[in-house]
């Protein structure tokens, strides 16, 4: 398989962080998702590790997609994750331990969440690696993104800070910010993570069936009926079997 | 199932044999990874552990009434009725010129809101408390985690008391009419760390002596109760 071009590139990563969303259109990996999104600082934390995960596995069953038989591909894919997760679990353990501490069994957790295993069976196991690490990126980043917006806005309306806890956690005391004693304890809470996630998809779903302008209309095109149907949502999700 | 592009999987008679080969590779490949991952960040996890374990002890334990090593001069301890947890807890015995200085030792309010609070405590040879710290605990944020030193000093006001300072009887939430606050919005967090303070020090002051003359490393067995005071 030649290299992707400029604008397959785009579109795989387009899909991972837009349209194929792992957080917000697959509704995948939400245990870790809704519970870690507390402070913008472990959102964080297990965004990159999630992100690491994804890159990690893609690209070595990518690697190995000519090794592994049909019938034994799952527990394949399985052992590979559980592989590469490990490794990220103890090099945070060794180079961050105090955000180790803080995220605990969501670490090695990440094994089960499902967006992974799903980009290895439906995308990683069937293209070169390149390709691999592109959907890997894509959906890492989308993944990463949704996480920080539930964290900083979680923290923001639960604590009135902002990367509270950088300075012990990940070395960075540059980036802490206190805004605010108010505390709306709801926010904080897991039933927050759930509205504010909610909010977060209704704001998409809103966003892609907008009223479009009408768009200029040039002479020799058919003007568009007004009763033509609002613009449906892209393509309905495939919600990858995991 | 969609068709797989693997080629040649499960076509030939020996399907089953090849892909069971292959697994065995795949399994191979992820354990050598792994080792070697491992090896690497051994010492620097060994490390950060000591690190994790010296950082809450220096807290409870003050270093300059001890000469020993309390990390190696360590025993364990299995007191479910004293101690709120039925696994052992671990006991690090601080000594001076070779007597009973200060110990450090884990303890369990089993009864907090959301489960178990873990603590960490030190203790003088008199009885005082010298620090207590939640390690672990799930408390709702904003309501119960006032617990932490972090957020609040509410874990101090612990120190320098003993049993009789405040009467046993006064170990209690003020709430329940005993000498400590508790804090807004929340009664049960604040009364679990209490009572498991006090039952902890029930507990030292009834077997110290054991404690302190058991070999290091040792497991030692409490299965008594404590008097049933209130």
């Amino acid at each position: 398989m030649p290299l992707p071009s400029r604008t397959e590139s785009a579109r795989l990563l387009e899909a991972g962080v837009w349209s194929q969303n792992v957080g917000l259109v697959q509704l995948l990996g939400l245990c870790p998702l809704l519970a870690v999104s507390g402070t913008s600082v472990n959102a964080l934390g297990l965004g990159l590790a999630t992100l690491l995960a994804l890159v990690g596995t893609n690209v070595a069953i990518s690697l190995i997609r000519r090794l592994t038989a049909a019938e034994v591909r799952i527990p394949a894919f399985v052992m590979v994750i559980a592989a590469v997760v490990t490794s990220i679990e103890l090099a945070m353990h060794a180079l961050l331990p105090e955000l180790h501490r803080v995220l605990g069994i969501f670490l090695p957790l990440i094994v089960t969440n499902c967006a992974i295993l799903g980009r290895a069976e439906a995308l990683a196991s069937r293209v070169d690696p390149a390709r691999a690490l592109l959907d890997a990126l894509g959906m890492g980043l989308g993944f990463l993104g949704v996480l920080m917006a539930l964290g900083l806005a979680r923290e923001l309306i639960g604590q009135g800070s902002l990367f509270a806890g950088a300075g012990p956690l990940l070395g960075l005391p540059g980036l802490e910010l206190k805004l605010s004693d108010h505390r709306f304890l709801i926010a904080a809470l897991p039933p927050g993570a759930f509205v504010l996630l909610g909010l977060m998809i209704a704001a998409r779903q809103w966003w892609l069936q907008r009223p479009r302008q009408a768009a200029p209309v040039s002479i020799s095109a058919p003007v568009p009926s007004i009763s033509a149907p609002a613009q449906t949502i892209s393509a309905p999700a495939r919600i990858e079997s995991a | 199932m969609s068709a797989e592009p693997t080629p040649g999987a499960g076509s030939e008679p020996s399907g089953l044999r090849r892909a069971a080969l292959l697994l065995g590779v795949c399994a191979v490949l992820s354990i050598g990874a792994l080792a070697v991952v491992e090896w690497f960040t051994r010492e620097p996890i060994a490390e950060a552990r000591a690190q994790a374990e010296r950082a809450a002890l220096a807290v409870v334990l003050p270093l300059d009434r001890y000469d020993n090593d309390p990390i190696a001069d360590s025993v364990w301890v299995r007191a479910p009725l004293w101690l709120g947890r039925p696994e052992p807890a671990r006991v690090w015995r601080g000594r001076l010129a070779g007597a009973d200085s200060e110990l450090a030792l884990e303890a369990t309010a089993p009864d907090g809101y959301s489960g178990r609070i873990e603590l960490l405590m030190g203790v003088d040879a008199q009885g005082r408390v010298l620090g207590v710290r939640v390690t672990r605990h799930a408390e709702t944020p904003g309501l119960g985690d006032p617990i932490e030193a972090e957020r609040s000093d509410w874990i101090n006001r612990f120190a320098g008391r003993s049993l009789g300072d405040p009467a046993i009887e006064q170990w209690k939430v003020r709430s329940d009419g005993g000498a400590f606050d508790q804090f807004a919005g929340a009664t049960v967090t604040p009364r679990a760390v209490v009572e498991a303070v006090a039952r902890t020090l029930g507990f030292l002051a009834q077997h110290r002596a054991a404690i302190m003359a058991a070999p290091a490393g040792e497991l030692l067995e409490f299965p008594d109760a404590p008097a049933e005071s209130n």
